[in-house]
């Protein structure tokens, strides 16, 4: 009963009351939530230091051996006498290499993607709940259209049309770059929709009016007194987000419309492997499918945990 | 009740001639439509003659009204890659994919309500939360991963369904062409109508336990079993209707969804329907195509919420009164 | 003395947290004789509620009754399996709630309510029911009920969906109504007339009423007896008139210098210094014993049970004890 006398947490600083909010004793009893932060950590920390992790690098024609195709896992290549742990590939890529690499794509498309649908629905949710009026409708009605449509068919179309627009010569390179736009631009909505209601609750309570009177710059207004309020809810539908945009990447490129081959994420490897599916080479599907498994269930679980956590009523 | 089918209508309508626009837009100015339909060979002169012929020089809006009367007489054009009227080719792919998407709608609601009751009124059961568990499994396993997962083990390794394709297809009426009344047809959908529905399903049954939960924590609920009336008349009685209210609105919307997402699964097992030629003409940027699926879609999108919002208002007694009264 | 109608003894109510366990009830003890009113005041949060839900054996989990005991007419009912205990609530014990806008089913009729909970615990048919429905609707003032029956509820203002709600506690004629602030959200206008209505048709059928509220007004004019609560003790219980003239426990005379009345001779309203301690923070000794003005050590350290002061009152407070008398 001691810890709940604000005079006796002071001294113990503001690492301890971190340690010790609901959020955090909740994450250290959900063995769910711990399981699935260790998994995505361990994915994350692997995809990032990729080229120091790798045996191979799979982007290096002159590590490739062209004896060593189609290696099982674990097995001894007779021809060179390589042992490729996860096997290899019909490109003579090690398979425990390739998903290191592929990860570090499906990750820094999820990431970028997550960061664009952010920016871009807290601004206009700001701006919507703000202004008000036309602006508000607007947005609002484009919001609803767009989410009555499923985000993989808005950022196929997204895609599309983008296409339309680069010449051939640069569809690859500027692939990646696309394929975030897309899949940012299908997922904007949540984030807005939430700013939006914050903004519109927060704009008309008394200290804001106050703070509007005396001159204070409303951007400063929402930095400071609008964004606290909704970093919560943020937190929760980026981290899920991070989840989506990850399935929604490796989904595209499986489509044959994502990343360029030369560059395989996950859902490419998957597309490659399920090609040798029925000639018997099952790892090249198999182990970059775990992949992708544990890394959009693990995300999907800590998005989870944190809204239950954040969020007690419904516990 | 008739103004406010009135007013639906008409919303979909506005909602549907902004959709045209989009297409329209993509139509006219995604890639340049003459380079797509001539030769490289063709001289300035021909492309010019052409362009002119095909009234591209005509102000916008005269244009824009061309596309639409086009399209409501179901011409959007003839297809850049395959040289064919893309009506034709939509309307000879549609009845696979419907048939997909309706066997897969229909389980997916069907089991997603039971299990999701399942899991509300057995909370803590054990059960209920390996179910809710394996269905986080579901909501992160890309639709794309459980199709080739199930084809390799039910197809290649245990080798009980086929792996590709509707099987044997027969004729009913002119244009339709079924799958489901034959064995070899029956049996190629199984795969495809899980990979589809499961992801719809895990949705519905995570709505309706979520729905549930909250609607066993109102008021109404506990005085009804202040009351005394039996856990069955209290759980399906009173909760259930009230979930399903909300429930009816989303699965409604999952509907179109699923046509959506027939995308994915129509090419893992190459199921000849209207999704592989949309994947098709993306890849190709193939314009007529894609702006033809685009209003395929919005047209199934908006009928399917306008049949929503009439059912909506036929199971809640409330909206009756507010809509009548309230909003003149 | 004839068998009390209610009787609790020594009732703990025990909510677990993760900061360790809380007592919303801690030891309260009361009884409630054939066809009386009694009142249960107290501030939010000292256990009305908790336990009026307590008796009636819908305390939330996890929450959960830790010790004592609840007899009706003699017989245990904290202890029963669930489907006995569903055949006491409504037949035996009704119960009011507090909001009649959310207490009612909004998608079905006060028909199919009504109706459902009459034929859930008294063997009539579907006519029979639906007759002592429209009987027990127009007693309670339901101007036109054979018609407004079929009614929604939200085509029933609050004071006459409240009305509803009392229909519902009392239709399968319970011999004990637990009314839980039944009128604190309602208009102050309509507020007389339900407590009227819910007086008037609980003595025609002899059902004693437990009348929870924070309005010693309302007590004042219905209640034969009331209990006081404090922090989840009982603090002060007796006659109405007597607690009301002369109250004994330093909280509730506190409590009753805070009612304004037309005869008031003084400016102020007295106030009672500081608030109610939160569970967690209970202090030793008598729970009151911060904010008392007539604290003494033994208050700091004991607490004091219920001592008995003649003429049915209780009053828990070391300055009624035998010991501390004789040292005056």
């Amino acid at each position: 009963m001691a810890d709940t006398d604000p005079s006796q947490m002071k001294p113990r600083g503001r690492l301890y009351r971190i340690w010790d909010s609901d959020v955090a004793y909740s994450f250290r009893t959900s063995p769910v939530a711990l399981v699935a932060g260790l998994v995505s950590l361990i994915i994350i920390f692997a995809a990032v230091f990729a080229p120091w992790l790798a045996p191979y690098n799979p982007y290096d024609p002159s590590q490739l051996n062209l004896m060593d195709g189609f290696t099982p896992p674990g097995e001894l290549n007779q021809i060179s006498g390589n042992v490729y742990w996860l096997g290899s590939d019909n490109l003579v890529r090690d398979v425990f290499s390739t998903i290191l690499y592929g990860a570090r794509i499906s990750l820094f498309v999820g990431f970028m993607a997550v960061l664009f649908a952010m920016v871009l629905g807290i601004t206009l949710g700001l701006i919507a709940g703000w202004r008000g009026g036309w602006v508000d409708s607007l947005l609002m009605r484009v919001a609803d259209v767009q989410l009555s449509f499923p985000a993989i068919l808005i950022a196929l179309l997204i895609f599309g049309i983008a296409r339309g627009f680069i010449p051939p010569a640069y569809r690859e390179t500027m692939a990646i770059w696309v394929l975030i736009v897309a899949i940012g631009l299908s997922e904007w909505v949540n984030y807005a929709r939430v700013v939006r209601g914050a903004t519109m609750v927060e704009k008309n309570k008394e200290y804001i009016q106050a703070a509007r009177v005396i001159g204070v710059h409303p951007a400063r207004i929402m930095a400071r007194h609008i964004l606290p309020n909704v970093m919560g809810p943020v937190l929760v539908i980026a981290t899920i987000g991070l989840a989506l945009a990850i399935i929604a990447e490796a989904t595209l490129s499986f489509l044959g419309v994502g990343v360029p081959p030369t560059q395989p994420s996950l859902g490419t490897l998957i597309r490659i492997g399920q090609q040798y599916l029925f000639s018997g080479e099952w790892w090249i599907l198999l182990f970059p499918s775990l992949t992708l498994l544990a890394l959009a269930l693990s995300v999907n679980l800590l998005g989870d945990w944190l809204r239950d956590a954040l969020n007690p009523r419904l516990r | 009740m008739l103004a406010f089918i009135i007013r639906r209508i008409a919303q979909s309508l506005l909602v549907m001639l902004v959709v045209a626009a989009v297409s329209f837009s993509l139509f006219r100015f995604v890639g340049d439509p003459i380079s797509s339909m001539v030769g490289q060979e063709a001289t300035m002169a021909d492309r010019e003659a052409l362009r002119e012929a095909l009234g591209l020089n005509d102000p916008f809006l005269v244009q824009f009204a061309r596309f639409v009367g086009n399209a409501l007489q179901g011409n959007f054009g003839i297809s850049y890659r395959l040289q064919q009227p893309v009506m034709e080719l939509i309307l000879s792919r549609l009845p696979a994919t419907l048939e997909l998407a309706l066997i897969s709608g229909i389980a997916a609601f069907a089991f997603g309500v039971t299990l999701g009751v399942y899991t509300a009124l057995n909370r803590r059961g054990w059960i209920s939360s390996g179910i809710m568990t394996v269905s986080l499994i579901g909501v992160s396993l890309p639709t794309f991963l459980i199709g080739v997962l199930l084809i390799w083990v039910f197809a290649v390794e245990l080798q009980w369904l086929p792996s590709f394709g509707r099987g044997e297809v027969v004729g009913i009426g002119d244009w339709w062409r079924t799958g489901l009344l034959t064995e070899s047809g029956r049996r190629s959908i199984i795969l495809p109508a899980i990979t589809l529905g499961l992801y719809q399903m895990t949705l519905i049954m995570r709505l309706v336990r979520a729905e549930m939960l909250e609607v066993l924590r109102t008021d109404y609920i506990k005085f009804a079993r202040a009351r005394g009336l039996s856990n069955r008349a209290v759980h399906f009685g009173h909760a259930l209707k009230n979930t399903l209210v909300p429930v009816i609105t989303i699965t409604g919307l999952q509907l179109g969804s699923i046509i959506a997402f027939s995308i994915i699964t129509e090419t893992v097992f190459q199921w000849p329907g209207v999704g592989a030629l949309f994947i098709r003409s993306v890849q190709f940027v193939d314009v007529p195509v894609m702006a033809a699926y685009l209003m395929m879609i919005a047209l199934i999108f908006v009928v399917i919420n306008l049949i929503v919002d009439l059912l909506y208002y036929a199971v809640d007694p409330r909206l009756r009164v507010e809509r009548g009264s309230a909003r003149h | 003395m004839a068998e009390p109608l209610l009787s609790v003894r020594d009732l703990v109510v025990e909510f677990p947290t993760r900061r360790g366990t809380l007592r919303a009830i801690d030891r309260v003890s009361f009884d409630l004789k054939e066809g009386e009113v009694l009142g249960m005041v107290g501030e939010s949060g000292a256990g009305k509620s908790i336990t009026g839900a307590a008796i009636i054996g819908l305390i939330e989990p996890p929450g959960r009754i830790a010790g004592g005991e609840v007899r009706l007419r003699g017989e245990r009912i904290d202890n029963l399996p669930p489907d006995r205990m569903r055949r006491v609530r409504g037949r035996r014990i009704g119960k009011v709630f507090q909001d009649p806008l959310t207490s009612l089913n909004p998608l079905y009729t006060v028909a199919r309510q009504l109706t459902e909970t009459i034929r859930t615990h008294l063997d009539v048919n579907e006519k029979e029911a639906r007759r002592r429905a429209i009987a027990l609707l127009d007693r309670v003032g339901i101007p036109a009920a054979a018609r407004r029956i079929d009614d929604y509820p939200h085509h029933f203002s609050g004071g006459m969906r409240q009305r509803v709600v009392i229909a519902l506690a009392l239709c399968a004629e319970p011999e004990l109504v637990i009314a839980d602030e039944p009128t604190t959200a309602l208009d102050v206008s309509v507020q007389a007339q339900i407590i009227d209505v819910l007086k008037e048709i609980c003595a025609e059928r002899g059902a004693a009423v437990m009348l929870i509220t924070h309005d010693m007004g309302v007590i004042a004019e219905t209640a034969d007896r009331v209990a006081v609560l404090y922090a989840g003790r009982l603090a002060e219980i007796g006659p109405v008139r007597d607690v009301i003239k002369e109250a004994e426990h330093p909280y509730t005379a506190g409590l009753m210098g805070s009612i304004p009345t037309l005869t008031q001779t003084s400016d102020r309203l007295v106030q009672i210094p500081g608030s109610m301690p939160r569970l967690n923070a209970i202090p030793t000794g008598c729970a009151f014993n911060p904010r008392c003005t007539k604290v003494f050590d033994r208050c700091r350290v004991e607490r004091p049970d219920p001592i008995d002061r003649g003429s049915g009152r209780q009053v828990a407070c070391w300055l009624y004890d035998r010991a501390e008398a004789r040292h005056d």
